[in-house]
C-alpha cells in the first residue's frame, strides 16, 4: 500500500490505523485499506490508478475531480475514501470504452466539447447525471447543471452543444427501442 | 492537500453518535455533507481527533410538512433536496428561492441544510432564511432533546450554541399564519460564490395586509443580520410603494457591511435596500394579480 500515500501523504507507519473498505468502482468491487484522511480523489488516482479523475483546484471549486457517488455528482477532493465504503463510485473510466463511447462522450467528440481536456471527465459525469434526471434539458438547464464545473479553455459553448447533442441521441435511441 | 490524522467513526444511530461525541470530550466533530468541514480540515484550520460521520444514519434525510404546516428538515437533507422539491415553493417560498443559490450544483448534492446552519458562516444563505422565518434547531444530546431559536443558535462567525456532545438533528420552520409570501435575492460574483450581499424576506399575508414580516441578511456583517425588527414596520399594513420604501430604508440601516474585495460598505448597503424593495415589490405585484 505504501505507494498509495507517497504522493499525497506520508506513508502511515504500522501504528496508524487503517480501515478496510469495499467500494463499487465502475461496477467492480474493490477492497482496499485506507487511512481515514485519504481523499477519495487520491484513492482513485494513486491507489487504483484511475487517473481520469483530475484534481484541479483541490479546494472544492473547479469540479474537475467530479465523480458519480451513488449516481449523483460529487467532488472527490472533498470526500474521504472511507466514506465510500459500501457505496458506488463511477469515474470517467466507467462511462464507456474507446470502441463503445457513451453518448455524452460521443457528443464531446462530435461537437468539439474539449480543448485541453482537463475539465472534461468532470463535465461528462455531471452531464450524464443531468441527462438521467432530465432527458430533454433546455440550453439554460444544461448551463445551470454544469455551473459547478469550470473550464479554462472552451468558453463553454461547445460543451453545452455536446450535452444537447448527447441528450438528443439518447432520446432518439429511446424511441427506436420503444 | 490532506488533513492531519483523525480517527473515523460511522455510527448507525443518533444515540451512538452522541455517545461518541460525549466520550471524545470535545475533540470530535460531526461530518455531514463535508462541504465546509473537509476544506477546513485540508487547510488545517481545524484538526479534530475524531470525525463522527453521520451519513450512514438512516432516517435523517427527510424534508416534510406536518399537518399544521410546520416544515421539518432532517440533518441529512441535502441542499439539492430542497432545490428539487416540488412543493416547497408553495409552502416556503423564501427557502425555495434560496435553494439553487447556495454554492454550486455539485456542492448541493452533498451539503446539508442543517450543516450549513451549524457552520454559522456570516455569508451562509440558509441561516439567513432561518432567521427570517423564525426557525429553530432541534439539538439532541445525552440529556435528550431541546429546541433552540436560530437567533440563539447562531452565536457568531462559525460558532453555534451546541454543546460538544450534542447533534443538530433537525431544523423546524413554522408554517405561515396566512398566505406565505417571500423570496431571497443574492448578489454573487459568479456561481458558487458566497454572497456579496443577500436578503431573505418572509411575509404572512392576510388579504392585502401584511400580518407578519420577517427579514434577515447575509454577507453584510460579522454574522447573520437579524432584520426582523426593522421590517416589522410593515406589520398590519398593505404593501404600498411608501410602505415598501420605509421598510427597505429600515432594513438597510441595520446592515453592518464592511468594505472588502467584494465591494464597498456603501455599495453593499445600497444592494440591501434595492433587494428589499425588489422582493417586496414583486410580492405586491403577485398579490395584485391574485386579487
Ligand atoms: C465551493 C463552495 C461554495 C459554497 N458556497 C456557498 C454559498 O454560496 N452559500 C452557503 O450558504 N454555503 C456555501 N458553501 C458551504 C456549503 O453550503 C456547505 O454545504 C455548508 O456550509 C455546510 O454543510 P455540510 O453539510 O457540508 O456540513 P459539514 O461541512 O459536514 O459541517 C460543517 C460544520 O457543521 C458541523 N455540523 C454539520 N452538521 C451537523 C449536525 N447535524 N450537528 C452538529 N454539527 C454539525 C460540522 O461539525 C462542521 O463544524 C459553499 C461550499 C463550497 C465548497
Ligand atoms: S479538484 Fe475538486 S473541485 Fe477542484
Ligand atoms: S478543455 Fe481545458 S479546461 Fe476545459
Amino acid at each position: 500500500m505504501s505507494s498509495l500515500y507517497d504522493e499525497v501523504a506520508p506513508t502511515p507507519g504500522a501504528d496508524v490505523p487503517v480501515r478496510r473498505v469495499t467500494i463499487d468502482v465502475n461496477g467492480q468491487k474493490r477492497t482496499v485499506d485506507v487511512e481515514p484522511r485519504l481523499l477519495l480523489a487520491h484513492l482513485l488516482r494513486q491507489g487504483l490508478a484511475l487517473t481520469g479523475t483530475h484534481t484541479g483546484c483541490d479546494t472544492t471549486s473547479c469540479g474537475a475531480c467530479t465523480v458519480l457517488f451513488d449516481g449523483r455528482p460529487a467532488k472527490s477532493c472533498t470526500m474521504f475514501a472511507v466514506q465510500a465504503d459500501g457505496h458506488a463510485v463511477e469515474t470517467v473510466e466507467g462511462m464507456g470504452s474507446a470502441s463503445g463511447l457513451h453518448p455524452v462522450q460521443e457528443g464531446f467528440k462530435e461537437e468539439h466539447g474539449l480543448q485541453c481536456g482537463f475539465c472534461t471527465p468532470g463535465m461528462m459525469l455531471t452531464a450524464k447525471a443531468l441527462l438521467e434526471r432530465n432527458p430533454d434539458p433546455t440550453e439554460d438547464e444544461v448551463r445551470w447543471a454544469l455551473s459547478g464545473n469550470l473550464c479554462r479553455c472552451t468558453g463553454y459553448q461547445n460543451i453545452v452543444n455536446a450535452v444537447l447533442w448527447a441528450a438528443k441521441k439518447m432520446r432518439d435511441e429511446q424511441t427506436q427501442e420503444a | 492537500m490532506y488533513p492531519s490524522r483523525f480517527s473515523y467513526e460511522s455510527p448507525k444511530t443518533v444515540q451512538e453518535a452522541i455517545s461518541l461525541l460525549d466520550r471524545s470530550g470535545g475533540e470530535a466533530k460531526i461530518l455531514a455533507g463535508g462541504q465546509s468541514l473537509i476544506p477546513m480540515l485540508k487547510l488545517r484550520f481545524a484538526s479534530p481527533e475524531m470525525l463522527v460521520d453521520i451519513n450512514g444514519i438512516p432516517g435523517l434525510d427527510y424534508l416534510r410538512v406536518d399537518p399544521d404546516g410546520t416544515l421539518r428538515i432532517g440533518a441529512l437533507c441535502r441542499h439539492e433536496d430542497l432545490e428539487f422539491s416540488t412543493t416547497l415553493a408553495n409552502t416556503h417560498p423564501t427557502l425555495a428561492a434560496a435553494a439553487d443559490l447556495v454554492a454550486d450544483p455539485i456542492v448541493r448534492t452533498r451539503g446539508t441544510f442543517v450543516g450549513s446552519v451549524c457552520h454559522a458562516d456570516p455569508q451562509g444563505d440558509w441561516a439567513a432564511t432561518m432567521v427570517a422565518l423564525g426557525g429553530k434547531i432541534v439539538a439532541q444530546g445525552p440529556q435528550g432533546r431541546r429546541e433552540i431559536d436560530v437567533r440563539d443558535f447562531v452565536l457568531g462567525p462559525f460558532a453555534n450554541a451546541l454543546a460538544y456532545n450534542e447533534i443538530a438533528v433537525e431544523a423546524v420552520i413554522p408554517g405561515a399564519k396566512g398566505t406565505a409570501r417571500g423570496g431571497y435575492l443574492k448578489l454573487e460574483r459568479r456561481v458558487g460564490d458566497f454572497a456579496t450581499a443577500s436578503v431573505a424576506v418572509a411575509l404572512d399575508m392576510a388579504g392585502a395586509t401584511v400580518s407578519h414580516a420577517g427579514c434577515a441578511l447575509a454577507g453584510v456583517g460579522g454574522r447573520t443580520i437579524d432584520a426582523n425588527e426593522a421590517i416589522s414596520v410593515l406589520q398590519g399594513k398593505p404593501l404600498t410603494a411608501e410602505n415598501i420604501e420605509a421598510a427597505a430604508e429600515a432594513v438597510a440601516a441595520v446592515a453592518e457591511p464592511r468594505t472588502d474585495h467584494r465591494g464597498s460598505a456603501d455599495y453593499k448597503r445600497h444592494i440591501v435596500k434595492t433587494f428589499v424593495t425588489r422582493l417586496l415589490t414583486n410580492i405586491a405585484k403577485s398579490e395584485q394579480k391574485a386579487a
